[in-house]
């Protein structure tokens, strides 16, 4: 579960005052709202890359508000997949098991199940500069996943994509949240590709407030009053 | 003024009587030849080159290749060649490794005082080398650097004061190449290691610094040219002792000083062939995928 509530943050000309969200165990979130509101700014809150005025940040029912990004347990994938420019494929789907000290043989079958699953085993040993943008973002999202995380941040992961690819990358996406079991909040402008993939959607609009249509978010909120 | 430039065809005899708003009035423009621009370029491009081979080609007809030899042959010249080499590399190696953390604070960082920091490491870069020097000379008057410039190492003429003028200049150059290389590269990527279990100093050494290389080579090949070049501070911190504080500079300006032409002159070529043999090979180990 992915549980926000009353985040507020002033960064320069915007600002997002006491948001509130939760994505369900198992969820898709997907966020919407107009350029220049605060989406990126909101996902980079919940990995801990900013620091918020107000709120708490729950993933899995633990707070983590005060947690460093790498203790968190959160998956990210910023726009156009921000690969690491020097690494192999390969070596990018196994950075994170090898940073969290994962045996060698556990990190070699992980990056070899993520590559099957992704389509991208042909692709182990190329570095990120001769990749199209359908195959940086599933490297992107296949080191995301590596070290199991509890939660899936995806910043726009579709936007830089051609009507086709989107459409498959859309149905991957689905297909690795069911198999993951893992809770997603994903960022779009996109409405059929909210319509298609999220279990909640949630929407914040110019002036940082979110109104949302889950379920999960009044029980939340209604737990975060009582505490 | 402004309107007038906006409004398509105003000034166009054929768009007389037509309402300003009409586009059809500007039939007869043609968009003019690329040519002269790129003309200019050449010319612009030509006469720099001209002069710069022309200096270089000039000083090699004053000369001749007994004189080369000489110079390459005389013991004199033999130790200022090796103590420019050495120095240089490691006054070189010495400016990178201040140059990395300093350039990523001034390129990541954000913190009052940036642009005063900012001002004071660009100091050197200003400031005349011979009052580079004298700076130098007045540090080590101060009580801690003259203990330890008389208990622990000798700078002042000595080849660490050699290094360390080299070092000061040099360093200036590096900070500002790594300053550019650290602000051009995206900082996202060092952001998702972070979210991967990294800490700041490992995703640095793992994803940002590798990143960095062809900069990082660019800071040393310009620290050590700058060193190399340097004449200014050597002297009056370290003097020009022949056979102990003697560097390729200041065998030009010491033979220079006696009526030794022909061996300066000789000295300088072997400083233009010795640098550019470096900066290549620099410049082909960066450019290496």
């Amino acid at each position: 579960m992915i549980a926000i509530a009353h985040i507020s943050i002033e960064a320069g000309v915007f600002a997002l005052r006491d948001l509130s969200l939760a994505v369900g165990d198992g969820q898709y979130g997907v966020l919407m709202g107009p350029t220049g509101c605060g989406k990126t700014t909101l996902l980079e809150i919940i990995c801990g890359l900013r620091k918020p005025l107000t709120g708490t940040i729950m993933i899995n029912g633990r707070d983590v508000t005060g947690e460093r990004p790498g203790n968190r347990g959160i998956g990210y994938v910023p726009q156009d997949g921000a690969l690491f420019p020097t690494m192999s494929v390969r070596n990018q789907l196994g950075f994170g098991p090898h940073i969290r000290r994962w045996p060698k043989n556990l990190i070699v079958a992980r990056v070899a199940e993520l590559a099957d699953e992704l389509g991208i085993t042909h692709l182990l040993e190329r570095l990120p500069q001769g990749l199209s943008g359908g195959e940086r973002q599933r490297v992107a999202l296949g080191r995301a996943l590596a070290a199991r995380p509890a939660a899936l941040l995806l910043d726009e992961p579709l936007s830089a994509l051609d009507e086709d690819m989107r459409g498959e990358l859309r149905e991957l996406l689905k297909r690795i949240q069911r198999q993951q079991g893992i809770s997603v909040l994903h960022v779009t402008h996109d409405h059929e590709e909210a319509r298609e993939l999220a279990d909640a959607t949630f929407v914040v609009s110019r002036d940082g407030v979110c109104t949302a249509s889950s379920p999960a978010l009044m029980q939340h909120l209604e737990h975060a009053e009582q505490l | 003024m402004a309107e007038d430039v906006m409004r398509p065809g105003l000034q166009n005899p054929a768009c007389e009587g037509r309402p300003a708003e009409s586009t059809a009035c500007d039939e007869g423009y043609r968009a003019r030849p690329d040519w002269p621009f790129w003309v200019v370029i050449a010319i612009v491009t030509t006469a720099y080159l001209t002069l710069l081979v022309g200096m270089v080609a000039s000083a090699s007809t004053f000369t001749d290749p007994s004189h080369l030899l000489g110079a390459v042959l005389s013991p004199n010249i033999q130790y200022a060649f090796a103590l420019s080499l050495v120095s240089c590399t490691v006054s070189a190696i010495v400016a990178l490794l201040v140059a990395v953390p300093v350039g990523y604070l001034l390129a990541r960082g954000n913190f009052p005082g940036k642009a005063l920091l900012d001002t004071l490491l660009d100091i050197p870069i200003v400031l005349p080398p011979m009052v580079i020097g004298i700076c130098l000379l007045i540090l080590f008057q101060t009580p801690i650097l003259r203990w330890i410039n008389i208990h622990v190492l000798r700078f002042t003429y000595t080849v660490w004061g050699v290094v360390l003028a080299q070092f000061v200049v040099g360093a200036a150059f590096a900070v500002r190449q790594m300053r550019t290389t650290f602000g051009h590269l995206d900082m996202r990527p060092e952001d998702v290691a972070l979210t991967l279990g990294c800490s700041r100093g490992k995703a640095f050494r793992l994803v940002t610094l590798p990143a960095a290389q062809r900069g990082m080579f660019g800071a040393v090949s310009l620290a050590w040219a700058r060193a190399l070049g340097e004449f200014g501070p050597i002297l009056v911190f370290a003097g020009a002792t022949r056979m102990r504080t003697e560097v390729l500079p200041t065998t030009v300006w010491l033979e220079f000083s006696v009526g030794n032409l022909e061996a300066a002159v000789a000295v300088s070529l072997l400083m233009i062939g010795m640098s550019i043999t470096v900066l290549l090979a620099m410049r082909a180990l960066g450019d290496r995928p």
